[in-house]
Formats: structure tokens, sequence, C-alpha cells
């Protein structure tokens, strides 16, 4: 019983579609973060499904190098989040408007 | 297979909504959990062992302890309190502009002719797979990621230690 490739597209273009409306509609810097966390995840996914399909092992390859940016970009990001918190008080996005013209 | 498979992604979706409609951040962070361990049952059924439990340990494990240190050392327990503007209309907009971008990537797809899958090498575990890959055909991708690595941690370090001046 082998599943379709399709099905693993269609997972991973649905959890990145909910990832996009939550970086669209939330308004808090962390939760925006953990919705681009899930859209690379939903990413990572496709890259998964097309692995088994080519039965290549670069596509999982390109998964673990993800994995590694995620966890950087995920340290350097939380600490922008919390330098922007001790300065401003607040993390809603809103509130973060001092580059607006 | 295909039932698993059905029930696995169901998880992943419901708990990814969840962790957009949730009000509470924390709430979102233990969902988002949840979703990740769907999406590596997932990668168990898509014979993708290693990447499963590197999935489970750096993202489930390390990354989500990082955002769960974060928004309890910010405090953020009350929930997003509803904006002075409640923003309807921007909702709307990012509703269809999301749904917008699924259906140009299920067009794209569409267009899309994928060429026939190939026979799997026999013999090699996935792992073993993999640290081939990743020491002969990846190997300076794999020492330019653990110099990302290293400016992250600097990075990070600058930025956490005091008050941006």
């Amino acid at each position: 019983m082998v599943i379709p490739v399709t099905y693993y597209l269609a997972l991973s273009i649905a959890l990145f579609a909910l990832g996009v409306i939550g970086v669209l509609i939330r308004r808090n810097a962390i939760v925006i973060f953990m919705c681009i966390e899930m859209m690379l995840n939903a990413v990572n996914l496709a890259f998964i499904g097309l692995a088994d399909y080519f039965k290549a092992v670069d596509g999982q390859m390109f998964v673990f190098f993800v994995l590694t940016v995620a966890a950087a970009e995920v340290a350097v990001g939380l600490a922008l989040i919390v330098a922007i918190y001790r300065n401003r008080g607040s993390i809603n996005v809103d509130d973060l408007n001092i580059l607006k013209w | 297979m295909q039932t698993l498979f059905f029930f696995l992604g169901a998880v992943a979706l419901v708990s990814g909504g969840l962790v957009v409609f949730q009000a509470h951040p924390l709430r979102s962070a233990l969902w988002l959990i949840v979703n990740f361990f769907a999406v590596a049952g997932i990668y168990l059924l898509a014979h993708a062992e290693f990447i499963a439990a590197i999935q489970v340990i750096v993202y489930a494990g390390a990354i989500m302890v990082l955002f769960l240190f974060v928004i309890m050392l910010l405090n953020l327990r009350q929930p997003e309190e509803s904006p002075k503007i409640p923003h309807i209309g921007q909702k709307l907009v990012g509703g269809v502009l999301a749904g917008f971008t699924g259906l140009l990537m299920i067009y794209a797809y569409r267009q899309a002719t994928l060429p026939a899958g190939r026979e799997m090498i026999p013999g090699l575990g996935n792992t073993e797979m993999i640290a081939r890959s990743l020491f002969t055909d990846y190997l300076l991708p794999f020492e330019v990621t653990s110099v990302l690595l290293l400016v992250a941690i600097v990075g990070a370090v600058v930025l956490a230690k005091s008050r941006l001046k």
C-alpha cells in the first residue's frame, strides 16, 4: 500500500495555507513566528513526500538543512522578540509601527 | 497505511487550525507540538525514519521548549486582547490571500508533470543513506551549516545580552 504523492502535496498545501492565514491575521509576534514554523514544516512535508516518490535521498537532505536553518532562525528571532519586548513593553505587531511612514 | 495517513493528516490539520485560531499563545505552542508529532508520524510513513526522529528531537523538543520559555519569560498569560480597531477587513483579506496562495500552488501542481518514480536502492537503511550523502555529495553545505549555527549562537547571545542601545 503506497500513499500517492498527491496526498502528501495536498496536505502540504493545506498546512502552508493555514500558516499563511496565521501570519496574516494574528497580531502576536510569537504566534506569527510559530505559524512561520508551520509553513516551513509544510514545505518539509512536500520534500519528504517527493523524496519517497522518487526514491532519492536528496529531498531528505534538504529537509535536514531546512531544519538547521529553522533552528538558527528561531534562536535569533526569539532573541529579537525578547529585545523588542524589553524596549517597547509589547510584542503586538500593531504597536511596532516605528518604521511606518 | 492510507488510513494511518488520513488520521495523521487530520490531526495535523486540526492542530494547525487550533494553532492559528487560539487566542492564547501558550495553547498555540502546545498545539503546535501536536502538529509536529503528527507530521513526524507522516515522515515515518514516507520511509524517512531519520528525519522523523530529528523532527521530534529538534522541532518538538528544542525549538518548542525555546518558544514556551520565551512565552513564559514575557509573561504572556493573558489572551491576546481584542485590538481597538477590530481588523475585520484585514482578517478577510488575509483569509482570501491565503486561499489564493493555496489555489496557486494547486494550479502549479496540476501544470507540472512529475516524471515516473525510481526503484529503491536495496540494502541501505535510511540513516546510512543520509550519512553517506551528507559526507560526500553535500559536504560543503554541511560545513556551511555549521558556520550558520555559529553565527546564530553569536547573534542570539549579543541580542539577548542587554538592552538595545
